[in-house]
């Protein structure tokens, strides 16, 4: 079985795993990460989103042979206490959760957004979040923290 | 004048010893030890800043444990909106008594008076320069002692945190993905379980093939007991595929018959049902009465759908003693059915507290939880993790029950209503486990020797009730009327969902309200303020009105809706303006709410239950509805259960009237009633079509329109 080679939040790494296994699996298996998360198996919720290239996808339904030789970035690349990111910071500022489960993934969707549109309207925040589910009701807390984030790398 | 004799806080009196509610370690930290558990409700930030406002420490220092059998306080379920009310007081009690005992041992080391001396961040400090700490003293000062009535806490002008908006203990680590979640737990061995779960409701497994799921690789063993049955594999991904194998070698018996979809209210009232008169109010004299109206409201069953599927891990640490991780809302309840299912003693059993997704009642943390001690029979003392599939946690958990509500109003001639009559028609809306002598897990009933399925009951009217919550109007109408009809059937699992059954009783009072106050002419808020005697109630119906302008100009293709509810009768005032667009299809603009829940401990946190309740109300009343055909559950993917989307989220503005002296109630149950109630208001006042039956979707308008 050859290896499967990939780039995880910028370490090159490689999986001796089936081509078919899930991309989630591996991440949460194997490679021991925690940032995304489990909710549907099937692309629907989008708690297991990381950003492939550029483009925030569900890995929960992802084959790991379509991350071969690419650049995958998770929760835990994103930032970190020490360096957070301007959404995790601003997730923090606006509290911006109740239960967090599907932030995870809410915050990779968040973040291939402002990769490709470092200034979005209200509106396009909420096109880019409508695939992302969450159950306890705090998206317009999410919004405002990722309008906050914007305006934050804007005017730093 | 007598005043009466002090008492304790309801949890303290039940778990009076402080030490099992606060300890002060070694490191410099307090732990604080509370049996309610986080569901995703920042409970357990408020209850930090209350012990650290008590015992004057920063809140860094406060170090919050979770709740386990092994050591917390039993505080029961962490449900009803009542961890504020129990917890909260109860950890304000005894920090205010052990405050009181550290000052006394302070004083006696330092040789000054007790008044004389401060606490700033746990140092204890007098005239003199002398000071000493918590820590200091900890070795001379037993906690080990039982709380008595009459500490004193401090008084509302000297609480420097409870009160003030506070950030969320636990969400730094939410946000840079550490392991915080029972999902993510990580322990040496551990394995990874599946349950078999049949299509049709109660089909029972009359054959099994195991070949194929034993022959993928890193499987460990197959478990079947009568109908359950369950694979253990090295990884979640054999664990699955073992599964999926097992699926395909298993045959099941047809299953029970389930109701008409289409025709709840007739299925609900064909049943045979346990009927209680649950309040009446008579007259000594009325106007006349010249004409009766009568309208029937229904609500469908309602889902969970938590974010995450369900989740426990649990290991066998020898032969007859389990340990089991757990995202239950009661700790001590679960360990009690567990007890019955495996015959074991409570002290065999050991249930600790992690975290799981967002909790709107009774879902399937308890299910899982004998799952996962089932399988791991089968593992030789290794760990195992049992997570339910998207499909069984949409299927196989209880549900909220279904709801039909008749309501009779009499009216005088001029309009007024003199008698008023409520009757509801549901399942019991509460079967939680660890309360009675038969357990109420799922496993349990699929058993070689199986258990009876317990039938869900009510809880009485003094804990506010189930079916019949808020069913006893607020207003003073002169004579009333109200009754619940239990069924004794039960089809559909149901058990405790947000509100129980409040959701459906509001909504049925006041949209029928708005019904008779459009009849009259009248204006709603004028109405209600004029029925309302409670000023509490009356300023949240005010606050939310001028909030939101009341009532805003007419505009073609926009309706404004009122709703007002008091949780339980005796819990948070909610008053909401809705404001809605709505052709075919219906959109919420904005939701505007005004809410007292006494004092706000953690004013953002309250902010933020009634946005997510609001929200998730929202999504109620537009979208949800358990679908099923006459054999099985067909709502089991997100596809087939939709939910509010992020586009489709309403603006939401919320208005907490902070009243310091008054002991708080909770929060996460108070907007769903009226926040349901308003935007039904709202679509008859945008297309003068009156949606009695929930949810409000194109086919409800539709029909709706039909009927008028």
């Amino acid at each position: 079985m050859p290896n499967i080679r990939f780039r995880l939040n910028g370490t090159p790494t490689e999986v001796d795993a089936d081509p078919d296994e899930l991309l989630l699996d591996v991440l949460r298996g194997p490679l021991g990460l925690t940032g995304p998360h489990f909710g549907c198996g099937a692309g629907e919720c989008g708690a297991c989103r990381v950003i492939v290239g550029d483009h925030a996808v569900t890995a929960c339904d992802a084959p790991l042979w379509s991350v071969a030789d690419k650049d995958v970035t998770t929760l835990e690349g994103l930032g970190s206490p020490e360096r957070p990111h301007p959404l995790q910071r601003a997730f923090i500022a606006e509290q911006a959760m109740q239960c967090g489960y599907c932030v995870a993934g809410v915050l990779m969707s968040a973040a291939a957004l402002l990769r490709q549109n470092p200034r979005p309207t209200e509106g396009q925040v909420r096109e880019a979040l409508d695939r992302n589910l969450c159950r306890c009701g705090s998206q317009n807390r999410m919004v405002r923290a990722v309008l906050r984030a914007a305006n934050e790398a804007a005017t730093t | 004048m007598n005043s009466p004799a002090p008492t304790l806080p309801f949890s303290l009196a039940a778990n009076p010893r402080l030490s099992s509610w606060i300890k002060f370690a070694a490191d410099g930290k307090v732990t604080v030890s509370p049996g309610k558990v986080e569901i995703g409700q920042g409970i357990v930030t408020a209850l930090a800043q209350i012990a650290a406002d008590e015992l004057d420490v920063e809140i860094g220092r406060v170090r919050m444990v979770r709740a386990t059998t092994v050591s917390s306080p039993n505080e029961g379920v962490t449900s009803g909106s009542l961890s504020i009310q129990q917890s909260g007081r109860a950890l304000r009690h005894a920090c205010a008594e052990i405050r009181q005992i550290f000052l006394a041992a302070a004083s006696e080391r330092l040789g000054v008076e007790a008044n004389m001396l401060q606490v700033e961040d746990g140092t204890i400090s007098g005239p003199g320069n002398v000071r000493t700490s918590y820590w200091e003293l900890a070795d001379e000062v037993s906690l080990d002692r039982d709380a008595t009535p009459g500490a004193k806490a401090k008084a509302i002008a000297d609480r420097a945190l409870a009160g003030q908006s506070a950030q969320r203990l636990d969400i730094p680590d939410k946000v840079f993905g550490n392991r915080r979640f029972i999902h993510d737990t990580a322990l040496p061995d551990l394995l990874h379980g599946r349950v078999l779960r049949p299509e049709n409701a109660r089909a029972r497994l009359v054959g099994l093939k195991e070949d194929t799921a034993r022959a993928v690789p890193g499987f460990i063993a197959v478990m079947r007991d009568g109908s359950f049955a369950g694979v253990v594999c090295e990884t979640e991904a054999s664990a699955t595929a073992a599964l999926n194998a097992l699926r395909k070698g298993a045959t099941w018996s047809q299953g029970d018959a389930l109701p008409d979809e289409n025709d709840l209210a007739a299925f609900l009232k064909a049943q045979p049902v346990e009927s209680t008169v649950i309040d009446t109010r008579t007259a000594a004299s009325t106007a006349p009465k010249v004409r009766t109206l009568k309208r029937q409201y229904t609500r469908p069953y309602i889902a969970h759908a938590s974010i995450a599927p369900s989740c426990a891990v649990a290991q066998w640490t020898d032969e007859d003693s389990v340990h089991v991780w757990t995202h239950s809302q009661g700790v001590y309840l679960l360990r009690n059915d567990l007890s019955l299912v495996l015959k074991l003693p409570l002290e065999k059993i050991t249930i600790e507290h992690l975290e799981g997704a967002g909790c709107y009642g009774h879902n399937p943390a308890d299910d899982v939880a004998l799952d996962a001690v089932l399988l791991a029979k089968a593992t030789a003392g290794r760990p195992v993790r049992v997570q339910w599939s998207r499909a069984d946690e949409m299927t196989h958990g209880p549900f909220g029950a279904a709801m039909a509500i008749e309501v009779e109003a009499d009216l005088d001639a001029s309009g007024e209503i003199v008698e008023w009559r409520h009757s509801i028609w549901s399942n019991g809306h509460a079967a939680r486990p660890g309360r009675g002598t038969k357990p109420t897990l799922l496993a349990g009933y699929e058993l070689e020797q199986p258990f009876p399925i317990a039938i869900s009951g009510n809880p009485p009217q003094a804990n506010g009730g189930g079916g019949d919550r808020n069913s006893v109007p607020l207003y003073d109408f002169p004579a009333w009327k109200i009754e619940s009809h239990r069924l004794l059937t039960m089809p559909v699992r149901t058990s405790a969902l947000r509100t129980l059954g409040a959701q459906g009783n509001v909504f049925a009072i006041e949209s029928f309200l708005d019904e008779i106050v459009a009849e009259r002419g009248e204006d709603p808020v004028a109405f209600r303020l004029r029925h309302l005697k409670d000023e509490r109630a009356k300023d949240v119906v005010r606050a939310a009105a001028k909030r939101a302008s009341w009532k805003p100009a007419p505009k073609a293709g926009t309706g404004y809706g009122f709703g007002y509810s008091r949780y339980k009768n005796t819990g948070a005032y909610c008053a909401v303006v809705a404001e809605i667009e709505g052709e075919e299809d219906i959109r919420v603009k904005k939701l505007t709410l005004a809410v007292d829940v006494g004092e706000a401990i953690n004013p953002d946190g309250v902010i933020n239950q009634i946005e997510g309740g609001a929200i998730q109300a929202t999504s109620w009343v537009l979208k949800e509805r358990v679908r099923f055909d006459r054999g099985r559950i067909t709502s089991n993917s997100w596809t087939d259960y939709p939910i509010l989307r992020f586009s489709e989220v309403p603006e939401v503005e919320v208005e907490v009237i902070q009243r310091s002296e008054i002991d708080p109630v909770g929060a996460g149950e108070a907007a769903h009633g009226p926040v349901i109630a308003a935007i039904a208001n709202a679509v008859f006042d945008c297309l003068g079509v009156r949606v009695r039956n929930l949810p409000i979707t194109r086919d409800r308008l539709i029909a709706a329109m039909a009927e008028s």
